[in-house]
Formats: structure tokens, sequence, C-alpha cells
């Protein structure tokens, strides 16, 4: 028996060996026939590393920047955008606008010939008119609105913005002319247009999907007039884009579009490297020098439309006196800030504003960094050896990477002029709940603007009505600076706004209900292939007018 | 049983209990760990700080009345236990709940995503059998040498290896230096695939493009081997006990005596009774297969449930994550289950505990 299972045994082993070899010699013949090596290469697709999966198709049910990428960034136009690439307001779907004289209306002439998606279940039978510009806002704004509803429908962007307040009604004057008649002037109401909550969406596709009773379809398989239209979202892994053929300012220079969804930042490096995308977002800061020094990738770079801030509580003494502000805000020294959290990947702040937005006042004079005039300052004002606390925010944000870094410097530098700081943080949720019910003394926080519009910061983040609710974290409200906000907002004309912001940015420095501390700088890494990527100031990832060599 | 093998309940003798009686038992133990399960996942992610509509609005933040209408809308301003009632009620009904951030039925965002976790942990199991079974047999056989000693060592790094560090690090090796793999995803994204299974194994087979599978194939690799090193530490360490015990026994030394070969000795007669511990480590190891798919599926891009459980904890999406946590733990509950029912059936000592 024991001889018997070893000559089993050999045999086997025998046999293997043969059909290895076979397998072997004959794979010229099997293997282009399993598998053959060539990959289908479809013409001129660029892939973009994705950070993450959006949360749905129709940006005005969502808030995030991902979402936005991949609805109205790509399927949607808006009555006027961003010229791309910058902040400045151009025509879309309006092909021009104009304001009444009492600012209190809008009135818009669309663009003829514009076509929407042809999907797999939706024909267009008409062309974009004021139908859809109606029904776009009426579901968002109108709770009468058959659509109202549908998606579980809360559309905070347009609430955030406060459209509900700002909006009488809107008016079909013609097929294509619609006028949008406001509360109060708000000279800002042009930029809020261009945001991606005012997204076009068919109203014929709407209407049809509500006959057919599946009105969430409308938002499942979107049919916008973007440049590029819907194929397959398979959930966390692909979105498929194909170039909307009938594309009003031109067919996309790219065929096909795919966003692979690559959560982990080091990954999508990678894959950038190795060719399986060609542009990836949000690189880690540490990677930047290994990212340059490859030869197949440009590293594009530009300030980000944000401000990373220190908020003092006014409220709380003694930062109701402006003479701590400001001593505290000398002892920063914002340079080892710059270096230590933002590895250079920033620029030291002394406006609210970042310098990308129009009326950016460049004559704004900083506190320069003096621990000693800054500790005579705080003796001055009786607050020597004061004790206090830095809120520190748990996430990181392109305006702060790095919020526990930044509060143990500043830490140290007040330590320098005998302030005795606590670093507090909570879980980011209940950390801005709480900042905003201002339980902190100094809290740490910032902004990236919506629509580059000036009020977008100072209004929204500095304005008496934001202090009342929160929002405004120094909960400052100085009344000769929010005049000048109120009057800037009743006049559409930009020189007079301009002249009134600058004025503002002043008084703001003079009071320092802040310490501006940076705005970030936004690296995009893009393989050598790719042609006229352009930053989006917004943080938006835009590929219409991207082609590929 | 002693040793370094745990006995499993299962394991000790049920003088007398039916097979069946046994069966019955093991279901009713079922229920009660369901609606723990239950108790869990819907308590856990409500005891992490954070409110889901803060989340939501970030830095912009939220009008009070805004606030708590929202919170209505959602059904978070009722008591917690009236939340949960209304939680388990729905589920006897069938419904896992909507997700707070997709707006979809929780159910079907898990089952669309299923397939690719089950396909990855499957690969990964089977590497992890592949390798750990004979590399523990021939690790007891040879009990004491060095080729034991080494693949202890290793498979003892390998059980306490971070995932997430390991993963990167195979990435950058194999995909960015050396190109052998692709760095992540489940196919090359240049192919055009509509699901059908959801297994891209199959799918890529069932659609007309040349090199489909190939590139679904070649796309497991590192994942597969990244989430399979714990089990197969573990499978290989499990292996190799319960042989030397088994190698140990009377009836073996018998088969010596008899002149049996040993190839026959190990492979029949000791093979068999060892697996029987084997076959539960492979059953408690789907629990840790699932949580390895967590960081496994998040490195790769890997669209599956662990990937998209922990982007719900991330945004205090609720229903999603109790949904979710839920569901695995069933699957979980169910695999063990099946495992000990085959117990019952491959254990002689059961198998024929009615009859004595």
């Amino acid at each position: 028996m024991g001889k018997n299972t070893r000559a089993t045994w050999l045999w086997l082993v025998a046999g293997l060996v043969i059909v290895i070899v076979v397998v072997v010699l004959a794979r010229p013949y099997w293997e282009p026939r399993f598998f053959p090596p060539t990959v289908t290469e479809i013409e001129k697709t660029l892939v973009y590393c994705s950070e993450g999966s959006p949360e749905g198709f129709n940006p005005s049910l969502y808030t995030s920047g991902t979402t936005f990428d991949a609805s109205s960034r790509t399927l949607f136009n808006k009555l006027v955008e961003f010229e791309r690439g910058t902040t400045k307001i151009v025509a879309a779907l309006a092909e021009s606008w104009e304001a009444a004289d009492d600012g209190l209306s809008y009135t818009f002439k669309l663009r003829k010939g514009v076509k929407f998606h042809t999907t797999k279940n939706f024909t267009p039978s008409r062309d974009f008119n004021a139908d859809d510009v109606l029904h776009s806002f009426n579901r968002q704004g109108d709770p009468a609105h058959p659509y109202y509803k549908v998606s579980g429908g809360t559309y905070e962007y347009y609430q955030g913005m406060s459209m509900p307040a700002l909006i009488k009604e809107i008016v079909k004057v013609d097929d294509y002319t619609v006028k949008f008649v406001l509360n109060e002037p708000e000279a800002p109401f042009i930029a809020n247009m261009a945001m991606d909550f005012a997204s076009i969406m068919s109203a014929e596709h709407a209407d049809k999907m509500m006959a057919a009773g599946t009105p969430e379809k409308a938002d499942l398989e979107p049919v916008g007039t973007g440049p590029f239209q819907l194929v397959q979202y398979q959930k966390d892994a692909v979105i498929r884009y194909k170039a909307h053929p009938g594309y009003w300012d031109g067919k996309a220079a790219i065929d096909t579009l795919i966003f692979a969804i690559t959560p982990d930042a080091s990954v999508r490096y990678q894959k950038l490297k190795v060719g399986e995308c060609h542009v990836m977002p949000y690189p880690n800061p540490a990677d930047i020098d290994t990212i340059k020094a490859n030869p197949d990738i440009n590293v594009l770079e530009q300030e980000g439309l944000n401000v990373g801030y220190l908020a003092f509580n006014v409220e709380r003494k003694p930062f109701d006196d402006k003479r701590v502000r400001q001593a505290l805000n000398m002892a920063i020294n914002k340079d080892a800030i710059i270096d230590a959290v933002f590895q250079g990947a920033g620029k030291a702040a002394k406006n609210p504003i970042p310098p990308t937005i129009w009326s950016y006042n460049d004559a704004t004079k900083d506190y320069a960094y003096d621990p000693e005039a800054a500790k005579a300052l705080l003796a001055e004002a009786g607050a020597a050896g004061l004790k206090t606390n830095i809120w520190a925010m748990p996430v990181q944000r392109p305006y702060n990477p790095n919020a526990k870094r930044m509060a143990e410097i500043i830490q140290a530098d007040w330590a320098k002029i005998g302030v005795e700081a606590e670093i507090v943080t909570f879980e980011w949720g209940e950390y801005l709940k709480r900042s905003k019910n201002g339980e902190h003394d100094t809290v740490l926080l910032g902004w990236t603007g919506d629509n580059g519009d000036p009020d977008n910061f100072l209004y929204v983040l500095l304005g008496c009505d934001a202090a009342k609710d929160g929002t405004n974290r120094a909960r400052w409200c100085h009344k000769p600076f929010n005049d000048l906000l109120v009057q800037a907002k009743r006049t559409s004309d930009i020189g007079e706004r301009t002249a009134l912001y600058e004025k503002a940015q002043l008084v703001f420095k003079e009071e320092a209900p802040w310490a501006t501390i940076a705005h970030s700088v936004v690296f995009m890494p893009v393989r050598k292939e790719v042609s006229d990527y352009r930053i989006d100031p917004f943080g938006g990832h835009i590929f219409y007018g991207v082609g590929l060599k | 049983m002693g040793g370094e093998v745990p006995a499993h309940p299962a394991l000790r003798p049920f003088p007398r209990q039916t097979l069946f009686r046994f069966f019955i038992t093991r279901f009713g133990m079922v229920v009660p760990t369901f609606f723990g399960v239950t108790v869990v996942a819907f308590f856990l992610i409500r005891l992490i700080p954070g409110d889901p509509i803060e989340l939501l609005v970030g830095e912009r933040g939220i009008a009070p009345e805004r606030h708590a209408y929202l919170l209505k809308e959602f059904g978070y301003d009722r008591p917690l236990w009236q939340q949960y009632l209304g939680f388990v009620h729905n589920l006897l009904n069938g419904d896992f709940g909507t997700s707070i951030v997709s707006r979809e039925p929780v159910l079907s965002e898990f089952l669309t995503l299923f397939p690719a976790t089950i396909e990855l942990s499957f690969m990964a199991l089977f590497f992890a059998l592949a390798i750990g079974l004979p590399v523990g047999i021939l690790a007891a056989v040879r009990r004491g040498t060095v080729f034991d000693h080494t693949v202890m060592g290793i498979s003892l790094t390998g059980y306490s290896m971070p995932i997430f560090w390991w993963g990167l690090l195979l990435i950058i090796l194999f995909s960015g230096t050396l190109g052998w793999t692709p760095v992540s995803g489940r196919i090359s994204v240049l192919y055009y695939i509509e699901p059908t299974t959801g297994f891209m194994l199959i799918d890529s087979l069932l659609i007309d493009e040349p090199g489909a599978f190939k590139s679904a194939l070649r796309h497991l690799i590192l994942p597969t081997i990244v989430l399979g090193t714990i089990p197969l530490a573990v499978i290989a360490r499990q292996t190799r006990s319960a042989m030397l015990e088994v190698l140990g026994e009377d009836y073996i030394r018998t088969a010596h005596a008899k002149g049996l070969a040993p190839m026959r000795i190990i492979g029949i007669h000791a093979l068999r009774n060892a697996l029987i511990p084997v076959i539960t480590t492979i059953g408690l190891q789907t629990g840790v297969l699932l949580a390895g798919a967590i960081l496994t599926e998040t490195i790769f891009a890997w669209p599956g449930v662990g990937n998209w459980l922990i982007n719900s904890i991330y945004r205090r999406d609720y229903p999603s994550v109790q949904g979710g946590i839920l569901l695995v733990a069933c699957i979980v509950i169910t695999v063990n289950l099946l495992v000990d029912l085959a117990y019952g059936l491959i254990n002689p000592r059961i198998r024929h505990a009615g009859k004595s």
C-alpha cells in the first residue's frame, strides 16, 4: 500500500509538471486569446481622481464641493457663471442682465438655442427657456411647488444664502425673459445667481418624471444643459460622463470624463504617478516637494478664496476692550505659523477677505509682530497676566491644515507676553455649535467664499445680523462698520461698492475683532499631457476647456 | 481539547442532545443576539458627539428655527427611546431606513455595494486558506525546525500588521515603483461595465471586452493580500497547533506503526481531524474580514460596504450607520450559525451524540 501511494504521488507530480510545461510553452498561443494585452483606449478620455463620492446629482439639494464638482460644474449651467479660473461674473444661460435703478429687481435675457442632454430615458422636445428657470428656483423656494418635497428636499444653500427672504417673486416676462423681484436691494444677488444651487434643470424632464410617478428620477438621472452628460455612476467607484454634443458654447475638448473616486491622498498620488489618472485634488502637504520633483507632473498653485482667523469673543471681558485685541494681534508671529502649519503653502492675511477678491485693500497695515509693544498695551488695558483659552478645530480645512499646531504656536507666543491660554477642542459638529453659541474666549475658524463677493465674507462673518445668529464668532457688532456694509449692499455700482469695502477693511483692522492669520495656497498636481487646466478660486474642479495632448 | 486550541462550545460533548436539538438551540440564540445588535447599532452612533445637521452645514451655520425644522423632518426631535422603537418597528417591516445624505434606502445602497465586499473577502479568505493551511501543516510536521520558527515568526508579524500602513506600503512598492499591479479600484476605468451581478470577476466576463477579466483580476491582487494577511496568520497558527495536537494522538502512532506512508497519515488521518477547529476559526474570521474590509476598502478605493460605513460615520448619517452595522452583524451571525451547523454535521461526536 505504501508503495502504491508513492507511485500515485509520483504520477500526479509528473502530470502536473507536464501540464505546467505545456501551458508555459503554449503561452504565445493562448495569451492573446484569454488575456489580450490591448486596452480599449477611448479617444480623449480624461480621468480625474476625485476625493469622495457625490451625495447626489442635484446640486440644489446638497452643500459639499465634491457634489458640486460632479453635478453643477459638469452637468449644469447657471444664468450667469464665474469665468473659469476667476471670480469674474460672465454671461451663461442668460445673455445679458440688468438691475432696476432702485435695485429691487433684476431682469435676465435668456440665451436662445440651448440644448438639454438627451439621455437613455429622456429626449428633450424643446430648447431651454424661461420655464426651466422658474422650475429650478421655485422648486427650492415655493413650498407649494410639486417638486419641493421630492428627494427629501432641503435646500440648505438656497436657505443659507437667505434667498427665501430676498426673493419676492420670479416673473416670466416672456419665453426668453425672466425678472427676479427682490424684497430689498441686494447687490451680491447677481453673484448668488452664479452659485451651484442656482443650476438650471429641465422642467420638461421633471414634468415627465412626475407624470410617470417617479419624480425622484429627475434627480437621479439628471438632465441639464452643461458641457458633459452623465453616463453612469457606480456608487463610491466611478462617475462616467461624455461630452454634450450640442453644448451651446461648443463641444468639450475631451470626449469622455471619468471621476475615479479615491479617498486617500497618498493613493491618489500613486495613481497620478503611474498614469491611472490625469488630475488629482488635495495632495498631502508633505508630498508636495516629491510631486514637484516628478517630471511627468505639473503642480499648479493659486491662493485659495479663503481666510483662516482667530476670533476674539467681544462679549467676554477683557476682549470688549479693543486694546486687548490689538495687543494679542501684535503678539502672534504669523511668519512662524505660515512655516510650521502651512509648510509654506499659505500667505499671511491682513484683511478678512483674500487678495483674489475685488475691493481687497492692500493699503491696510497689519499689526507687526512686537511682543514688547503688545505687553505694554496689554498692561495699559489692565489685562496683564490674562488667563484665557484658544479653541482649535479638530479637522483639517483648506484655510487651516492643522489647527492644533496653530493653537500651540499662538499659545507659546502669548506666553511670551504673560498671557496664559488653554487649548480647547471638540468634535467638529459640537465645535461649530458651541462656538456659534459664544462659549469660547478665542476661537480658530475660517471661511471659504461662496460667490466671490466681498459681502460674502464681510457681512456673513462680521455683520451685526451674523453677531446675533453666531456665524460672527467674534460676536462683534460695530455700527460704523456695519453701516458701510449695508450701504454697499444697496448699490450695484462696483466702483462705489469697492470704495465702501476698502473703508470697511480699515475699520476692521483698527477694531481688531479677529487676528487674521492666513490665506491658504491650493496645489493641484496635473499630468503633463493635460492642457489648460485652471485652478478654480472657489475650490471647484472644472473640466470644460481642459484638453489632452 | 487542550493546548493552544480554544475549546469551542460546539466541541464539548453533547451526551443527551440530538442533532435536531442542537440546531434549535443555536437558532434560539440568534434571536436575542439580533436584538442586542439593534440596541448597539442604534445607540452606539448616538454616543459619538456631533449633530448631523451641524456637520451638513459646516462653517456656514444654520438658523435655530431651520435646525429645529430639519430635526423634525428627520425624526430626531423625538425622545431617543421612541426613535429606537420606531427603528425596530421599521426593521420588523423590512425597512432599514433612508440615508439622510443620499436620501436613498439604506438596504438598496447596502445591496449595491455588498457584492464588492463579498468578492474581496472571498478572495482574501481563499488566499489565507491556500497559503495558511499548507504552511500550518508543514510547520507542525517539521516542528522545532528553522522553517517552523520562521513561519510562526512571520505569522505573528502578519497578525499584528497595521492594515493601512501595510496597504500603502504594497501600493507604493508594487504599483508606484515596480508598476506590476494597478494602484486602486476594481477594474481599469477605461472599461465600461454595467453591473449585472455586482461581482466584477463575473461582470467582466459577461461584457465582450478583451482584457476586462484580466484587469479585474489584477486589481484584486493587492487588496486580497492586504485583507488576507491577518486571517492567513491566524489560520496558519491554528492549523499548526491543531495538527500538533492530532499528531500526538494514539491512532497516529498506530498508523505509523502499521507502516502507512507519512503523506497518507498527515493528509488523511491527521488533517481531517485537525480541520475541525480550523473550520470554526474560518467562521470567526468573517468578522475579522468585514472589519478589515473597512480599512482595506478605504485605502484601495474599493466600493464596498466598509468604505461606505466609514463615510456614513463621518457624516453622522444615522440611518446608514445603524442599518449598515445591523446588516453586517446579521451576516456575521448567519455565517457563524452556518459554521456551527456544518460543524455539527462534520463532528462525529455531535453527529452521533443522539445514537449513543
